[in-house]
C-alpha cells in the first residue's frame, strides 16, 4: 500500500475551505488519544479543552485576551510568508518593542500626559520594525539566511529584557524582584464592558488591523506585489516589483505588528516588564498564520481557535490533572495536520496498493 | 587550566557537530529540515529517561537515537509523501518537539540523571596533558569524529553517496536515471533524525546529566546554521562545531572571571557569533554557490 499523489488541474476552492476544518478534526482526535494515553476519559478531556472555555463570559473574555496578540502578529507573518520571507523572529521583535515602549513609562515615571499614551505604541512599532530590519538588511544586504538570524535575535532578546529587569531598570521598591515600575495610568489600556465581559482597546485594534490587512491585500497594488512576489519572484521581478525592497517591508510591517501586540500584552496584562512577558505568542502566531490560510479573515478565526487551546490546557490542569503542556503539543500537531491538509488543495490522494515507490520507479 | 578549557570545548561541540553532520547529509539530498531543534531535545528528552530507568547511560543514547529518528519520520511523511511546505513544517516540527519533550519530561524535572562513562586507558589515558584530551573522552566524541570521516567517505567515495547528491542537485535527472528521489530523501532525513537524536541525547546523559525543558537552547539551530557554515562539507562542520564550542566556553569562562560584562550579554556571545559567521558565509558567493544542493527545500511529486 503507498500513497500517491495526483495534481488537480487548478487549486480546489472546496478543499481551501475545507483543509483547516479536517486539520482541526484531526486535532480533536489527536486530543481524545492524548487524553486516552494519561488515562483520562477522552471524552470528558476533550469537552474541558475545547469547548468549556466558551461556554463562560470570563472565558469568552480570555479568549478574546488572547487571540489579540496572536491575530496581530499572524497578520504581519502572512505577509512575509506570502512573499516568501521566513520572518520566524516575532517573539524577539515582540519582546524588543515592549521594551522600547517601556522607555517612557520606565524611564519617566511622572510624565503621565495624555500623549504618552500614543507615544508609547508608536515607540514599541518602531522597536519591533527596527529590531525585524535587522534580518531582513542582512537578507538583502548579504543573502543571510533570514531564518536563522531572525530566530537568534529572539535568544538576544530575551536575554537583553533579562538584564534590563534584573539591571538597570530594576524596580528601586520591588524588594529585589526582577520587575520595573508600576506604569503610570497614561501608560496602561483601560478596561471597558462590552456586552459583559470586560475588554481593552487592543481587541478593537486586532480587528481594525484585519479588515485593513485584507484590503491591503486584495484591493491595493500592494497586495498584489506580494502575492506575485511570492508566487514566482521572476514574473515581479519582469513586472518591476523589488523582492529586495518586499524583504524590507514586509519585514518592517511585521515587526511592527509584533512589537505593538507584545505592548499591549504588557499595558494591560502586567502593567511593568519582567524577564517573561510572553508565553511565546510570537511562535505560536507562526501557526495561526498557517492554520487562517495566510488570509486575513482566516488568521482572525485562526487566532480564536489556538487561543481556546491555551484556556483548555488551562482547564484540563485544573480539572483533570492533565499537565498544561498537552497544548504545546497539540498546537504543534495543528500545525502538522494544516500543512498536511494543504496537500489536498494541489493534489488528490490516492492510495495504490501493490509495490512501493521506490521499485516502481526502478521497474 | 588550559587542559580543562579544551575538555569542556571538546564537550560543548560533540553535540553540535552530531546534529550538524546529520542534518548536512539530509540537506545534501536536498531536504531542508528546520526541525532540528525538535529532535535534539526528543532525543534529550528520551535519552535521559533511558538512561534512568534502566540504569545504563548506553541504553539511553541508544532512545534517544530512536527518538530522534522517529521524530524525523513525522517530518519526512508530511514533506516527502504529502509534499508540504519544508520551512513550515520544520518549524512545525521544532514547536512539536518542544512541547512534546516537556510533557513526556515533567516528571524528569529535577531528578538525578546518569552520567556517560568517559574512556579509561590505563597508561594512555594517565599521560601528561594528551591523555585526557585524546584518551580520556567519553564515547560519542570518538563516534562523532568517525561519523565526519563516515559521512564524507560516504559522500564523496561511494556510489550511494553519488546517487544522493545527485538527488539533491537535479532530482528530476535522478529521477529519469531510475533512482527513487523520496526514498533517498527518507533515508536521509532519518539519518539526520538519529544523529539529532544522538545529539540531543549528548546533552542529557553526557554534557549535563539533567532534564531542564528546552534544554537544547537553541543547539538545533545553531547545528542548522553550521551546515551554511561549513559549506555543506563535513570536516568544515567539525571546525565550525569545535569554533562555536569554543565561543559557548569562553563565555562561562568569562562568567566565571567575573569580568565587567553583565552574564546575559555573554550568554548572547553564541548567538551572536552564529549571525556573524551566517553574514561572513553568505558573503562569499563563490564557496556557498559552489556545494549548496542546488534542489535545497524545493518539493518532488515524482510523475509516471
Amino acid at each position: 500500500m503507498r500513497i500517491e499523489l495526483v495534481k488537480r488541474p487548478e487549486m480546489s476552492r472546496k478543499m481551501m475551505l475545507l483543509s483547516p476544518l479536517i486539520a482541526v478534526g484531526l486535532t480533536v482526535v489527536a486530543a481524545a488519544i492524548v487524553f486516552a494515553l494519561q488515562g483520562k476519559n477522552p471524552l470528558t478531556g476533550v469537552y474541558l479543552f475545547f469547548l468549556d472555555p466558551v461556554t463562560s463570559l470570563w472565558g469568552l473574555e480570555q479568549l478574546v485576551t488572547k487571540a489579540t496578540p496572536l491575530v496581530l502578529i499572524a497578520l504581519g507573518l502572512s505577509f512575509c510568508y506570502l512573499s516568501n520571507n521566513w520572518n520566524i523572529g516575532a517573539e524577539g521583535q515582540l519582546t524588543m518593542g515592549a521594551i522600547a515602549g517601556s522607555i517612557l513609562p520606565v524611564l519617566a515615571p511622572d510624565f503621565d500626559a495624555f500623549v504618552v499614551f500614543p507615544l508609547v505604541l508608536i515607540m514599541a512599532a518602531a522597536g519591533g520594525a527596527l529590531y525585524a530590519l535587522i534580518p531582513a538588511g542582512l537578507k538583502v544586504r548579504f543573502g543571510t539566511s533570514e531564518i536563522l538570524t531572525s530566530l537568534m535575535l529572539v535568544y538576544c532578546s530575551t536575554l537583553f529584557l533579562d538584564w534590563l529587569v534584573r539591571g538597570p531598570w530594576r524596580s528601586p521598591t520591588g524588594y529585589n524582584f526582577p520587575i520595573t515600575v508600576d506604569f503610570n495610568s497614561a501608560a496602561v489600556l483601560n478596561d471597558y464592558a462590552i456586552g459583559g465581559m470586560y475588554l481593552n482597546g487592543s481587541a478593537l485594534a486586532a480587528l481594525i488591523a484585519v479588515a485593513v490587512f485584507a484590503v491591503l491585500l486584495r484591493m491595493t497594488l500592494k497586495g498584489f506585489e506580494i502575492r506575485v512576489i511570492g508566487l514566482s519572484p521572476r514574473a515581479g521581478a519582469f513586472a518591476g516589483f523589488s523582492a529586495r525592497r518586499m524583504t524590507l517591508f514586509t519585514f518592517a510591517l511585521s515587526g511592527a505588528l509584533a512589537g505593538l501586540a507584545g505592548m499591549m500584552v504588557v499595558m494591560s496584562e502586567i502593567e511593568k516588564l519582567q524577564p517573561v512577558i510572553s508565553p511565546g505568542y510570537g511562535f505560536t502566531a507562526i501557526i495561526v498564520a498557517f492554520l487562517g490560510r495566510l488570509n486575513p479573515v482566516g488568521i482572525l478565526i485562526a487566532g480564536l481557535v489556538i487561543a481556546v487551546s491555551y484556556l483548555g490546557g488551562e482547564a484540563i490542569q485544573t480539572s483533570m490533572q492533565v499537565s498544561s503542556k498537552v497544548a504545546t503539543v497539540l498546537q504543534g500537531m495543528l500545525l502538522f495536520f494544516v500543512l498536511a491538509c494543504d496537500t489536498l488543495i494541489l493534489y488528490r490522494v490516492r492510495l495504490v496498493p501493490g509495490r512501493s515507490s521506490g521499485e516502481a520507479a526502478r521497474a | 587550566m588550559l587542559e580543562a578549557i579544551i575538555l569542556t570545548v571538546i564537550t560543548a561541540a560533540t553535540p553540535l557537530l552530531l546534529a550538524a553532520t546529520g542534518e548536512l547529509v539530509a540537506e545534501r539530498s536536498g531536504v531542508l529540515n528546520l526541525g532540528v531543534e525538535g529532535m535534539m531535545v526528543m532525543g534529550a528528552v528520551a535519552g535521559f529517561a533511558g538512561a534512568i530507568t534502566t540504569g545504563s547511560p548506553l541504553f539511553g543514547i541508544l532512545l534517544g537515537l530512536v527518538a530522534g529518528l522517529a521524530t524525523s519520520l513525522v517530518f519526512a511523511f508530511v514533506t516527502l509523501t504529502l509534499v508540504a511546505n519544508q520551512v513550515a513544517s520544520g518549524l512545525a516540527l521544532t514547536l512539536f518537539g518542544l512541547g512534546l519533550s516537556g510533557l513526556i519530561g515533567e516528571s524528569y524535572v529535577g531528578q538525578p540523571g546518569l552520567k556517560l562513562p568517559s574512556l579509561s586507558i590505563p597508561g594512555l589515558t594517565d599521560l601528561p596533558f594528551v591523555g585526557r584530551i585524546l584518551f580520556g573522552q567519553d564515547l560519542l566524541v570518538y563516534v562523532s569524529f568517525a561519523l565526519v570521516a563516515a559521512v564524507t567517505w560516504f559522500l564523496f567515495r561511494t556510489r550511494g553517496g553519488l546517487v544522493l547528491r545527485a538527488v539533491g542537485d537535479n532530482h528530476a535527472s535522478a529521477h529519469a536515471l531510475g533512482y527513487s528521489v523520496v526514498k533517498v530523501r527518507y533515508l536521509a532525513v532519518m539519518f539526520g533524525g538519529a544523529c539529532a537524536g544522538l545529539g540531543g541525547a549528548y546533552l542529557s546523559v553526557a554534557y549535563t546529566p539533567l532534564w531542564v525543558e528546552n534544554m537544547t537552547a537553541g543547539r538545533g539551530w545553531v547545528a542548522l546554521a553550521l551546515v551554511v557554515f561549513a559549506s555543506w562539507l563535513p570536516w568544515r562542520a567539525a571546525v565550525g562545531a569545535y569554533l562555536f564550542g569554543a565561543v559557548t566556553v569562553l563565555q562561562f569562562h568569562a562568567q566565571a572571571l567575573g569580568i565587567g560584562v553583565p552574564s546575559q550579554f555573554l550568554a548572547m556571545l553564541p548567538y551572536l557569533a552564529t549571525i556573524v559567521v551566517l553574514v561572513a558565509i553568505s558573503g562569499n558567493r563563490r564557496t556557498t554557490r559552489f556545494n549548496t544542493p542546488a534542489c535545497l527545500g524545493v518539493p518532488f511529486v515524482p510523475d509516471r
